[in-house]
């Protein structure tokens, strides 16, 4: 967190106010309640709360194959935060992997991840991240995880009453652009979201954030606006995505955003750096930036909790 | 990619050309012979086309921008740590780029070829070929 400066001169900016939403990311409950986020305590305190309801885990951005010095053992790291999860108090009833699952999509990289990830005997619904698609004919991830979806793999499912979509924005990207969803997705996520109760608790997940973080990073959606609109109207949207690779949460109206740490290696704060590349930080402080996420949703409530946990600290 | 030389005339229409030429009077092994002449002081030629490179480095080509010549010989050096992928629509595509991992291309046309990096599309470059 080098460079991480509360001295107000002349008002906070944009910068200031994300630095402080990531610090305040680490390790501390969210629970969002109308619209406003509130922390409730330290991560301990939060697991002895025993959350009833729904609970599921996030997890992104393993990179297995990446092996430089940001962290050379990314394989190691998920498995350090696969062992997190095995000793999770409450058992989750399922996990969702948003992306980059591979660093450079080699079928080893996949079985690798897979090998590591089935420990947590859980099961997962990924979404894929822009690292899975490097492979040639473009057909690994498709064929290990893109059963019964549509188009590059999106889909959506229910559990406890909960709407679960999973979206990809990491394919057909135009030059110059952001992430990008596509004119199919979004007519296929409007009919799928038509008709349904506007009670209907609603979760988004995808790669890429799907709210503008940092345009100069190309940390955002360029459609995303349209998806949004579709979601207009439902009580209670939570959006959970990876590929920045550090914690952050916005909250507007009824939409609750929030990305997700990797189990790989850090990235920078947006524009603490000239480049979103690894960030190299000591050894003893990388697995205090690395880590995941888990979520309760409470039944006949409308707030969803999320509590990020990094692998140490 | 190997046709068009600054002259206007092709390295096989003029190999064909001279082949049809020396043939009549040398015969088969004479057209070979001939062909084989005009292909190596092509390569001569090709010597003197530039070879051109392109840094990648903080996710920002650099040069981003830059101007060659009919026949010269771009190459994209990957300096990041993470991977990626050049690309200009319809014109070239690399594959992915680990680090220090690099992709040439050999323009044969003059025009404009942007290009961006399909993983990181706020990465952007553009070559001239005069």
């Amino acid at each position: 967190m080098s460079g991480f400066d509360h001295r107000d001169e002349g008002g906070v900016n944009r910068r200031q106010v994300l630095e402080c939403m990531i610090w305040a990311g680490t390790g501390v409950l969210w629970t969002i309640t109308g619209g406003v986020p509130r922390s409730l305590g330290l991560v301990e305190q939060a697991n002895a709360a025993e959350p009833t309801g729904l609970t599921f885990l996030q997890i992104s951005d393993s990179h297995v194959g990446f092996d430089k010095p940001a962290n050379p053992n990314a394989l190691g790291t998920l498995e350090e935060g696969i062992a997190k999860i095995k000793m999770l108090p409450i058992k989750p009833s399922f996990m969702i992997h948003t992306g980059d699952i591979s660093h450079l999509s080699k079928a080893s990289e996949f079985d690798d991840a897979e090998r590591i990830i089935s420990q947590a005997r859980l099961d997962v619904h990924y979404v894929p991240g822009e690292h899975d698609f490097l492979d040639e004919d473009v057909k690994l991830y498709r064929d290990r995880y893109g059963r019964g979806t549509k188009g590059a793999g999106y889909y959506s499912f229910d559990a406890n009453g909960v709407h679960f979509v999973g979206l990809v924005n990491v394919v057909d990207l135009k030059a110059g652009g952001l992430g990008n969803l596509g004119a199919e997705q979004l007519e296929w996520l409007e009919q799928d979201l038509k008709g349904r109760s506007k009670s209907t608790p609603i979760v988004v997940f995808a790669h890429i954030p799907l709210w503008t973080v940092y345009p100069q990073w190309g940390w955002g959606t360029d459609d995303s606006a349209q998806a949004l609109d579709y979601l207009k109207g439902f009580g209670s949207v939570t959006v959970l995505n990876g590929h920045i690779h550090q914690v952050m949460q916005k909250v507007e109206g009824n939409v609750t955003f929030h990305t997700a740490r990797s189990t790989a290696f850090p990235q920078p704060a947006p524009g603490t750096a000239p480049s979103p590349g690894p960030m190299k930080v000591a050894d003893d402080k990388l697995r205090t930036m690395l880590g995941v996420a888990s979520i309760n949703f409470k039944r006949g409530e409308e707030r969803l909790a999320i509590i990020d946990t990094p692998l140490q600290g | 990619m190997i046709s068009a030389r600054p002259s206007g005339l092709s390295v096989p229409r003029l190999g064909q050309l001279l082949g049809e030429l020396l043939g009549k009077s040398l015969g088969r092994s004479g057209i070979r012979i001939a062909v084989a002449v005009v292909m190596s002081s092509w390569q001569l030629g090709a010597a003197s086309a530039a070879e051109t490179t392109v840094s990648i480095d903080n996710f920002t080509f650099t040069p981003q921008s830059i101007t060659v010549k009919v026949g010269d010989t771009v190459t994209w050096t990957n300096r990041d740590d993470i991977p990626h992928v050049v690309v200009s629509a319809g014109k070239f595509r690399s594959k992915a780029l680990d680090t220090d991992n690099s992709f040439s291309f050999t323009f044969t046309k003059a025009g404009d070829y942007p290009y961006f990096c399909s993983l990181h599309p706020h990465m952007t470059g553009t070559i001239k070929v005069e």
